[in-house]
């Protein structure tokens, strides 16, 4: 590949996986995969049942500590972070990396409103001098709390959860809490925002929502969208970048077009019969 | 529903209800014929077994017949008689028929005190009495709630409550000292003191149970930890009792840690497993380094708290409490300074658990009892978190253990068993797990309760001399502890007041809220 035509996630990558492989005994999960994820970009994972994805993704944001690969994540404000050297914790408060669930994750008897503000713990807790100041209303600790309540009231506009802000997270509507869970992982200011399945369980009208709010978050918010998604009508619609794994490796990398012309990818979502099986290991 | 049951007649109703009736009067007496119906006692040639079959009759009769009206008047009736009863503590509006129920309650109420009174049948004049009082009780509310529908009953209730405990020692020991009324003054100052231990107590475990959501079975450790750091400072170093109280507090925060970083990786039932242990240890190693804790016979002759420095003492040297203040000495002065001391801290445990509660690390708390592994993806280091848990709770038991050390002027292993902690957890997890309104009822509920089934004279007046209250206190214990948890299976307080809002946030509903897994 030339120059010229180098595509936006290698010229500019936030992520840059090499030969990351993850086995769990002896069952290779991920072999050797290599990808970038470009920072301008919604960048999409997909692959049938069982592919990989997930544990890539673990990986990524620290729940699983690879066997063997690096995962660089560029430093704009700082030194280039080695996301396999960092534990989960620290991968959001420090590489800025958040993450959401398949299952979705939320603190249910918590309102709305203070799982946004579990979100900015770090910062809020730093303000608050570890809460030896603000126990004794010393400190900015007010001010704090209050820019954190304005960012918490943006990303719930965003979301259309503001009039429900005070309500328990558990008693929401499905749709509603898979998008409080994607503005609680905004919440943490993100450089790269891993979705895991964002789409599943919604109807076609909440998928069009999300799709709106992804490409916003891309376009608006400086921060980069690395999702996990089934519903090909998503993927092909907004992703700028698809990656496809099959058996733990990486079968097709490009444009949503190049992917869904791709023999490979074909093969593997559709399945094929044995001479084309044959005809295809063939290729190069 | 109510086509189904006219439609049963009465005769198969009649038999269905007898059928249950006799199950469970089977039951009763499979159950009670070896525990009731036989009794060993001494005779010349050993034990011998003595039938009561009297008394297994009376009592499979009255399960028999109890069964029979639960069936045919609350079970098996489209108008429950219990109906009107509940309806008390209700706005609903009553029916003729509620009406006409309640005025049949209240004549038999009556009744029973005229018996009462007249007769002596002192049975009957308790159940009366509380017949009336339950009835009174009832309507009282209803009238209050239906003229101010609006007011902040809670916030009422908790002012009333603290204003009591501020007043109460000092109202009730002017009134003593004016009118001479042989009020039982210092068995009422020592058990208030000990609830309010018990309230401190609960309120600091129900930082590590109620918000973190980490069951902890060994929180008497830390009591233990603060009770001896103090006794061994105040006997070795001659430290008094204010400046002992924060060092207690940090050994025993120190100790929270120490406990802390073992347990970190353990969850739910394990952790409760080494918590225990960590408990037990502790007070072995109390019992057995007898060069340094003297080990059973304990440490004694820890001072008393001072008065800003002034001895509540009838001869010493220097000036005294009395001798300042010019008053005539009285025991109580002392015993009344220690009700404010616990108090003060207990109010104290209180403010900071509800300051924290809405500062990060509070929230922090409560998120990790909801959702450990979402709190790490959002960057939150559980770690921490859990050891700051950990030592905020040890804490406060650690300031607690200094108090009752100071108190007792004696502390010894003896006071830091298991059934301490077990009877802690009990008072946090009846009060609703994170409620601190709900620790406080339930400390004193429980406390005081057990405490009140000492009294054995009105009882005995009512089963015979021969009754003893104190064998069954357990045994009520039990029961009251069951019955709770099937009316109330998430606490006396179960809902969760949220900390932060954008307009008017109302209570979480406790069946939202998770408990935690450890």
């Amino acid at each position: 590949m030339s120059g010229a035509d180098a595509k936006s996630w290698d010229r500019d990558p936030i992520l840059t996986v090499e030969h990351l492989s993850m086995h769990f005994g002896g069952i290779t999960a991920v072999d050797d995969v290599s990808f970038a994820v470009g920072c301008k970009d919604i960048t999409a994972l997909i692959g049938p049942n069982g592919a990989g994805k997930t544990t890539v993704f673990n990986c990524i944001t620290g729940f699983y500590k690879p066997t063997e690969g690096m995962l660089t994540l560029d430093g704009k404000d700082g030194p280039p972070r080695f996301l396999e050297r960092l534990t989960d914790y620290e991968i959001n408060a420090d590489a800025r990396v958040a993450r959401t669930f398949q299952n979705i994750r939320l603190f249910p008897g918590m309102t709305v409103l203070e799982n946004l503000m579990v979100a900015q713990h770090n910062g809020l807790s730093r303000a608050s001098g570890f809460s030896f100041g603000a126990i004794f209303g010393l400190g900015r600790f007010g001010i704090a709390e209050k820019e954190a309540i304005d960012l918490a009231r943006y990303w719930l506009g965003q979301v259309g959860l503001l009039p429900r802000a005070d309500e328990a997270a558990g008693s929401l509507a499905y749709g509603d809490q898979r998008r409080l869970e994607i503005a609680r992982a905004m919440c943490t200011r993100p450089r790269l925002l891993c979705l895991d399945e964002p789409a599943a369980g919604l109807n076609a009208k909440e998928s069009d929502a999300l799709n709106t709010l992804l490409q916003a978050i891309r376009d608006k918010e400086d921060t980069a969208v690395f999702l996990i998604e089934h519903d090909m009508s998503v993927v092909m619609r907004i992703s700028d970048h698809v990656i496809v794994l099959d058996y733990g490796k990486k079968i097709a990398d490009g444009t949503p077009g190049e992917v869904r012309n791709d023999p490979h990818v074909i093969a593997a979502y559709l399945g094929v019969s044995d001479e084309d099986a044959a005809a295809l290991e063939a290729r190069p | 529903m109510r086509l189904a049951d006219s439609g049963k007649t009465l005769g198969r109703k009649l038999s269905s209800a007898l059928g249950d009736s006799l199950l469970a009067a089977t039951i009763a007496f499979a159950l009670f014929s070896l525990v009731l119906g036989l009794r060993t006692v001494d005779s010349a040639t050993g034990l011998a077994l003595e039938p009561r079959p009297a008394l297994l009759a009376t009592v499979v009769a009255i399960v028999f017949f109890g069964r029979l009206a639960l069936n045919l008047f609350v079970w098996q009736t489209d108008y429950p008689l219990t109906r009107p009863f509940a309806k008390l503590f209700t706005l609903e509006p009553f029916e003729t028929r509620d009406e006409v129920t309640l005025a049949l309650a209240f004549a038999l109420g009556v009744l029973g005190v005229a018996a009462g009174v007249l007769f002596q049948e002192t049975l009957y004049g308790l159940l009366g009495t509380l017949m009336l009082a339950f009835i009174g009780i009832g309507l009282l509310r209803r009238a209050i709630v239906r003229t101010f529908p609006n007011l902040p009953y809670t916030q009422v209730f908790v002012a009333g409550g603290i204003l009591f405990a501020l007043f109460f020692p000092i109202v009730s020991y002017a009134l003593e000292s004016a009118f001479n009324l042989g009020l039982p003054l210092r068995y009422w100052f020592d058990l208030s003191i000990l609830i309010l231990t018990y309230v401190m107590l609960g309120w600091g475990l129900n930082i590590v149970v109620g918000l973190a959501g980490l069951l902890d079975l060994g929180y008497v450790a830390f009591y233990a930890v603060g009770a001896y750091t103090f006794a061994l400072l105040a006997t070795h170093f001659g430290l008094g009792f204010w400046i002992g109280l924060p060092i207690a507090g940090a050994a025993a925060a120190l100790w929270g840690i120490i406990l802390g970083f073992p347990v970190l990786r353990l969850r739910g039932d394990y952790l409760a497993i080494v918590t225990l242990a960590f408990g037990e240890i502790v007070r072995i190693i109390l019992l057995n380094w007898t060069e340094v804790t003297g080990g059973p016979n304990g440490i004694a002759g820890i001072p008393k708290p001072t008065f800003f420095g002034l001895p509540f003492s009838p001869f010493a040297e220097g000036t005294t409490f009395s001798g300042f203040f010019g008053i005539h000495y009285d025991g109580l002065h002392a015993l009344i300074f220690l009700y404010y001391v616990i108090l003060v801290l207990a109010l104290v445990t209180n403010l900071v658990t509800l300051r924290l509660r809405r500062l990060p690390v509070g929230r922090a708390w409560e998120a990790m009892r909801e959702d450990e592994i979402a709190c790490r993806s959002l960057g939150i280091n559980t770690t921490l978190t859990k050891l700051s848990a950990f030592a905020t709770g040890a804490m406060f038991g650690g300031l607690a253990g200094c108090f009752f050390a100071t108190r007792q002027g004696f502390v010894s292993p003896e006071s830091f068993t298991f059934i301490e902690s077990a009877i802690i957890l009990a008072i946090v997890v009846l009060g609703g797990m994170g409620s601190q309104l709900g620790v406080a009822i339930a400390a004193i509920v429980m406390v005081g309760g057990f405490e009140a089934l000492r009294h054995t004279a009105g009882l005995q007046a009512i089963f015979g001399q021969e009754f003893d209250p104190a064998l069954y206190r357990m045994l009520l214990f039990g029961l009251a502890m069951v019955a709770i948890m099937i009316w109330r299976p998430r606490g006396l307080v179960s809902s969760r007041a949220p900390t932060i809002s954008l307009g008017d946030a109302s209570a979480i509903s406790g069946d939202l809220v998770r408990q935690g897994r450890g």
